[in-house]
This record gives structure tokens, C-alpha cells and sequence, in this order.
């Protein structure tokens, strides 16, 4: 059964800076062409490590019960 | 954490050793414009934030100096629990940052772009100041903190090593550093450690190109 929560970045708040990539434990983020953070919902585990370091505090976490509706 | 460890996870060092080597000659300062190109010519030809996100020796010191009162406070609860003690866990007393929310206007476009602004004329003003020294005008053996406070920084050059332009060049470069720096460590004290990446020019203008270059696909 996959986790309650994932983590979701803001793409136009993102800074780009790798800070959420390097913590994460699972490797569920990448930053998309230097652009913006990517969380790929079906590795996160919704331990909110990423949202904890993010400078710009663009990462939120979610339930995927919301991402549902 | 991602624990794998590359060879690029150790530039945090390369930023320590930048600072001393400019403390005792200026001329190293020079060595200071890898992270002022290398940056640009990876967001230019390559279109990514490679530098930015593995080699930016700056990040990778603001992650790496909070980390330490956390490996003292490990280390000495491994020795409280070896030593057989009884009672509550000893609490971790020092911390380097706070962690507390970056305030919202910091990470914001405008801020963002006004600060890269600012950065790009103050590097002009660099400029400007070694051309006049070209030109004949007197060399400035200071270092600039704060775009403000001039610290006679004379020891770390030997008149007649180079040309003087040379010097008040790296004069400048360094006390931009060296301002990025102290920014950077009193807001990762204030806030969380990575704060100074949320509007850090070079980010902001390597974000900038990569948005540009990818613009039909965002």
C-alpha cells in the first residue's frame, strides 16, 4: 500500500538549488532542466525531508487522497 | 540523505581553502572565477543546473556546517550510552541554524531578479574600478564587505607581483565573495541552512538561461 503522503513542489517558486534532490532518501527528486524540483509521487514516501530543508519553502505534502480529488 | 558520496560532494572544502589562500595572496582570489563561469557555461551549452545542484561548493558548505553539532551530539550519546549512564538522553545544546522558515519575501521574483540586478551592477562597479586602475588611477588594497565596510586588506599583496589592475580586480571579486559568504552563514544561522540558494544570483541566473532554453517546453 503506497504512502498517505507525497511531496509536492511549486514549479514557480522553485529556485533550483538541489537541496530537496540531495536529501531525499529514496531519490524520488529531481530538479527538470534546472528549471524546477520534480518529486515522482511513486517513489516519495511522504517523509517531508525535502519540504524541512527547502530554502524557499516550495515543497508541500499532500495526501494522495487530495491529489485524487 | 543520500548517502553515496562522489568526488564532487567535496567542493565544500575547495570554498574553505579559497578563503584562506585569498586571506594570504589576492591573486588566488582569480581562481574564484571557476564558480563565477563554470555555472553559466554549464546552464549555456548544457541547459541543466549541474553546477548548482552537485559542485556549488557555497551550498555544499551551508549544508555541511549545521551537520556537525548533529554528529558531536551522535558521537557523544554513543559514548553517554556506553558509558553505561542511566536517565534521559542528553539534548543536542548547539546548533548552527535555526531552520526556521526562509521569509517569503526572500525566495520572491521580485526580490530574486532585483538582487541579481543589484549583484550584476555591483560586478560592474568591479569593473569599472580595474579599468580606472588601467588607466592609472591608484590601486585599492581593501577588501569591500557589505558593498559598505572597507577592511585594508595590504598584506595579502606585493607591489609589483602583477599589474595593478590585476590586483584591484581580485580586490573586488574577493569582497564579493567574501559578502556572499557572510550572507550566506548569517542567514543559514537565522534560517534554514540553504537559504542564501533561494535568491543566489548566480542561481538566479543560471534558472534564468535554463528557463529560456526550455521556454517551449515549460
Amino acid at each position: 500500500m503506497p504512502p498517505k503522503s507525497y511531496a509536492q513542489a511549486d514549479s514557480t517558486r522553485c529556485a533550483s538549488c538541489g537541496a530537496c534532490k540531495h536529501e531525499c532518501p529514496k531519490g524520488a527528486i529531481s530538479v527538470w532542466k534546472g528549471c524546477y524540483a520534480v518529486v515522482d509521487p511513486e517513489l516519495c514516501v511522504g517523509c517531508g525531508q525535502c519540504a524541512k530543508v527547502c530554502p524557499t519553502g516550495c515543497i508541500e505534502l499532500k495526501t494522495r487522497e487530495e491529489a485524487h480529488q | 540523505m543520500n548517502s553515496a558520496k562522489h568526488w564532487y560532494d567535496y567542493f565544500w572544502i575547495w570554498t574553505i581553502v579559497y578563503f584562506i589562500l585569498g586571506f594570504f595572496n589576492i591573486l588566488f582570489a582569480w581562481l574564484g572565477m571557476f564558480d563565477f563561469l563554470v555555472p553559466l557555461l554549464f546552464a549555456i551549452f548544457g541547459g541543466n543546473k549541474w553546477f548548482c545542484n552537485h559542485m556549488c561548493g557555497r551550498g555544499q558548505l551551508l549544508t555541511v556546517i549545521p551537520q556537525i553539532p548533529h554528529i558531536m551530539h551522535k558521537r557523544s550519546v554513543k559514548r553517554w550510552r556506553e558509558s553505561g549512564a542511566q536517565g534521559a538522553v542528553p539534548k543536542q545544546r548547539l546548533i548552527f541554524s535555526r531552520g526556521q522558515a526562509t521569509p517569503a519575501w526572500m525566495p520572491a521574483k521580485w526580490f530574486r531578479y532585483g538582487f541579481l540586478v543589484f549583484f550584476l551592477a555591483m560586478f560592474g562597479n568591479i569593473l569599472y574600478q580595474t579599468w580606472k586602475v588601467y588607466g592609472g588611477a591608484t590601486l585599492r588594497q581593501a577588501v569591500t564587505l557589505f558593498w559598505t565596510f572597507s577592511v585594508p586588506w595590504d598584506w595579502a599583496y606585493t607591489a609589483g607581483s602583477s599589474p595593478e589592475w590585476v590586483a584591484q580586480y581580485v580586490f573586488g571579486f574577493y569582497s564579493l565573495m567574501l559578502t556572499s559568504a557572510f550572507l550566506g552563514l548569517i542567514l543559514m544561522v537565522l534560517y534554514k541552512p540553504r537559504t542564501w540558494c533561494s535568491f543566489c544570483p548566480m542561481g538566479t541566473m543560471t534558472q534564468l538561461i535554463c528557463r529560456f532554453r526550455h521556454r517551449k517546453e515549460l
